[in-house]
């Protein structure tokens, strides 16, 4: 469904991205894994243009993205990124039918839309409808941020380390219903993050990104068992080794 | 007092027109010039460069260089034209400064969201980006209002009349309430519409939709009716009215007042003083027909127009001269001489005078290096100044510039020692000045003379005869006296110019 093609930027005489073709199949959601300056969120913003690559292309069912104008190809993908970016003047309603109102909806449509989006990222509509997004937590202005995402209905989502501002306890519940959502829509989605736990959680498959360049692509199973170099194997360690620590504690307190 | 609020219904609405289109204008201009300068970097430098070089101009200079810069491209030079582009020139800066600051002050996250939704770049700004930036957008209107409003009490000197009308003349006739109401009229004004910005401001960040629309229906009034105002005033000015030009002092308000009531009485046309006029903006005035006359001095034609850097004594001889030079040169009619000069004149307190004994200029030699002399804007600059010191000898121990009408008092309190005065001036005597005699003849006479426009010679000849026969009417003595009323005695110059219109009328009577 989503592919890319000897995807390249380079910034001057350094390539962010090198040379990275990759295949997302309908309804799978691909993690970009890899640490900072890996290329992960350029690779994502190739994808709905905020950045032009150098060279490549990516395509969505099989339709080159440059086709369509900038602005037309994203309202057809939702875009979900750390900084959330809900536009402090407008109230959580409008933010979330914001693209509705750019693709001309009427007024009564829109609301009937939000109220089933805002109910779906398990927020009271009635409640929060006509709040300032300043007047919310952080975890719900990221559920509200979803929420913009999905207005358009859309097939392919792109999410750029979403619930990484996000404390323990809401990223995992944001994790597990953003989880839900994307099964119930069957959403194909690409997942940026650099927590290696996240990737495993969440992602049908990993891509591992370093320095620009594809270390190695599979489903998370896969780069456990057989991790394509060291850089793979030691970031497959890191949440082994914790498991293992977490186990050893569990078990001494048993005995 | 109530003669002064009389007043204030027209120089109020000038003053609201002038500010509030110059803020309109300035406004429609900054921010589209603002949200270019936030997109087009390289811009800032160029743009926010030339705006705050602008600013940095002396506004009173800004305005008037407007008058001969608009006269060489043969626009209308006097009155709300200079003073409009001059005010809309200094509403430009905070505006465009604060919308470029606050298009950048925007979170990058925002403008990333903003095109992760699908926003095209015109619905970016107009969604996003003004909404965010519109408080320090506004409070950069609000700047403009301020200085907008204060600024256009200038507007005086350059022929749109203004709530600085009262300060100007206010402050040259030693009117002290028509100086207040001036200052306060404008402070209270200022207020007023930086408070309505900052309701509408308020209004619309809090989408309060009713307060918006009231405050909007505030504005609109406002400027419908200053627009309404404004253009009919526009359809009155034609139709033969005779305009009477006057500089910033007493005697020239009074002799305005004279000439208008005198072109009234004999030929019946309707007349209008524009007055409080720069000494050069009067000039050019009149040469571009936008006034009909006004009195002028032979001295001051001599020196500043016609450039001549030397002093000639002989009173017709160099009214014959300015005489030829302007009707050859510019087209402009030497009426009459109206039998008085007003020259500039060496003066000094009496008592201190007499202890030391000077009663001439030339007697100040030996004591001139003690001594502080105190002269006008002008005065310093001016070739009489340069001949004074040459034929005299004189060094004076030091120079003070300052305004005209504080000099005499200055002078009277001992804080200079000597003055350059102006002869007909009322205070020399109210003061008990001693006007030291000018033995051998450095100053150049100074006859006031009536200077009519290419215009009003080419169409109304009768005009020109009325003006005539106003030649020789007034003496110096008669011209302190009239000065003196208006400057210590508080008399209004409308009056103290009818007393006088009243003798010339029994005079043409008795004829």
């Amino acid at each position: 469904m989503i592919e890319t093609i000897g995807l390249t930027k380079r910034y001057g005489s350094a390539a962010a991205v090198d040379d990275l073709s990759l295949h997302v199949s309908e309804g799978e959601l691909l993690v970009l894994l890899g640490g900072s300056g890996s290329g992960k969120t350029t690779t994502l913003k190739m994808v709905n243009r905020l950045i032009e690559p150098s060279a490549g292309r990516v395509t969505i069912d099989g339709q080159d993205v440059g086709i369509l104008a900038a602005h037309e190809l994203r309202r057809r993908i939702g875009y979900v990124f750390q900084r959330i970016g809900l536009f402090p003047h407008m109230t959580v309603a409008e933010n979330v039918g914001v693209t509705l109102t750019l693709l001309g909806w009427g007024a009564t449509r829109i609301r009937r839309r939000v109220d089933e989006l805002l109910e779906l990222v398990e927020l009271s509509p009635d409640l929060i409808r006509t709040r300032r997004p300043a007047e919310l937590s952080g975890g719900q202005q990221q559920r509200v941020g979803v929420a913009r995402a999905l207005a358009s209905s859309p097939r392919v989502m792109l999410l750029d380390e979403p619930f990484g501002a996000l404390d323990p306890l809401t990223r995992d519940r944001l994790q597990q219903s953003f989880l839900k959502i994307r099964r119930e829509l069957g959403l194909t989605a690409i997942f940026v993050t650099h927590d290696m736990v996240e990737a495993l959680l969440v992602g049908d498959r990993i891509a591992v990104l370093n320095e620009g360049r594809l270390v190695q692509v599979g489903p998370p199973r896969a780069l456990l068992l057989a991790p394509a170099d060291d850089y793979v194997r030691q970031l497959m360690d890191t949440p082994m080794r914790q498991a293992r620590v977490v186990d050893t504690l569990l078990e001494g307190r048993q005995l | 007092m109530s003669e002064q609020l009389a007043l204030l219904p027209g120089y109020l609405t000038a003053h609201l027109q002038l500010t509030l289109f110059a803020l309109l204008v300035g406004t429609v201009v900054s921010i589209p010039a603002g949200v270019l300068v936030a997109r087009v970097r390289w811009l800032d430098q160029p743009v926010l460069g030339t705006a705050g070089v602008i600013q940095t101009i002396p506004s009173l200079a800004l305005l008037a260089v407007m008058v001969p810069a608009l006269a060489a491209l043969g626009f209308r030079s006097i009155g709300f034209l200079p003073a409009f582009i001059g005010l809309v020139l200094y509403s430009v800066l905070p505006i465009l400064r604060n919308t470029v600051t606050g298009l950048a002050g925007i979170d990058p996250a925002l403008i990333e969201a903003a095109q992760g939704v699908g926003m095209t770049p015109a619905q970016r700004l107009r969604r996003v980006e003004l909404p965010l930036a519109l408080p320090v957008i506004l409070a950069g209107v609000r700047t403009s209002t301020v200085l907008t409003v204060g600024v256009a009490t200038l507007s005086t000197p350059v022929g749109a009349p203004s709530l600085g009308n009262y300060i100007f003349s206010g402050l040259q006739t030693r009117n002290l309430t028509a100086v207040l109401v001036g200052c306060v009229a404008a402070a209270v004004l200022a207020l007023c519409l930086d408070g309505l910005v900052r309701a509408l401001g308020t209004a619309i960040l809090h989408r309060r939709r009713g307060w918006t629309a009231a405050v909007l229906a505030v504005l609109g009034a406002l400027y419908a009716y200053t627009g309404a105002s404004f253009v009919q005033e526009l359809r009155g000015r034609d139709g033969g009215r005779v305009v009477v030009g006057a500089k910033t002092f007493t005697e020239q308000y009074i002799l305005s007042q004279i000439l208008a009531g005198h072109i009234r009485d004999v030929t019946g046309a309707a007349t209008e003083v524009v007055s409080s006029l720069g000494s050069t903006v009067a000039f050019d005035a009149l040469r571009a027909d936008e006034i009909d006359v006004y009195v002028d001095y032979s001295g001051t034609i001599w020196a500043t127009i016609m450039r001549r850097d030397t002093v000639a004594t002989d009173r017709d001889a160099i009214l014959d001269e300015v005489r030829r030079f302007l009707k050859e040169r510019h087209g402009i009619e030497l009426v009459g001489a109206l039998g008085f000069e007003n020259a500039y004149a060496l003066a000094m307190r009496r008592q201190a005078a007499e202890r030391v004994g000077i009663r001439r200029i030339g007697d100040l030699t030996a004591h001139a290096p003690r001594l502080v002399i105190g002269g006008d804007y002008e005065f310093f600059g001016r070739p009489e100044w340069k001949a004074v010191q040459d034929t005299y000898r004189l060094v004076f121990g030091a120079q003070r510039t300052m305004d005209a009408s504080l000099m005499y008092q200055v002078a009277a309190s001992g804080e200079v020692d000597v003055i350059s005065a102006f002869s007909t001036d009322g205070r020399i005597a109210a003061f008990d000045l001693l006007v030291l005699e000018d033995d051998q003849g450095a100053i150049p006479p100074y006859d006031a003379v009536i200077l009519a426009g290419p215009r009003l010679v080419r169409e109304r000849p009768d005009v020109v005869a009325a003006l005539r026969q106003l030649t020789s009417t007034i003496d110096a003595d008669r011209m302190r006296r009239m000065n003196l009323a208006v400057d210590q005695e508080g008399a209004s110059t409308a009056a103290v110019a009818e007393t006088f219109l009243h003798d010339v009328r029994e005079e043409r009577l008795g004829r």
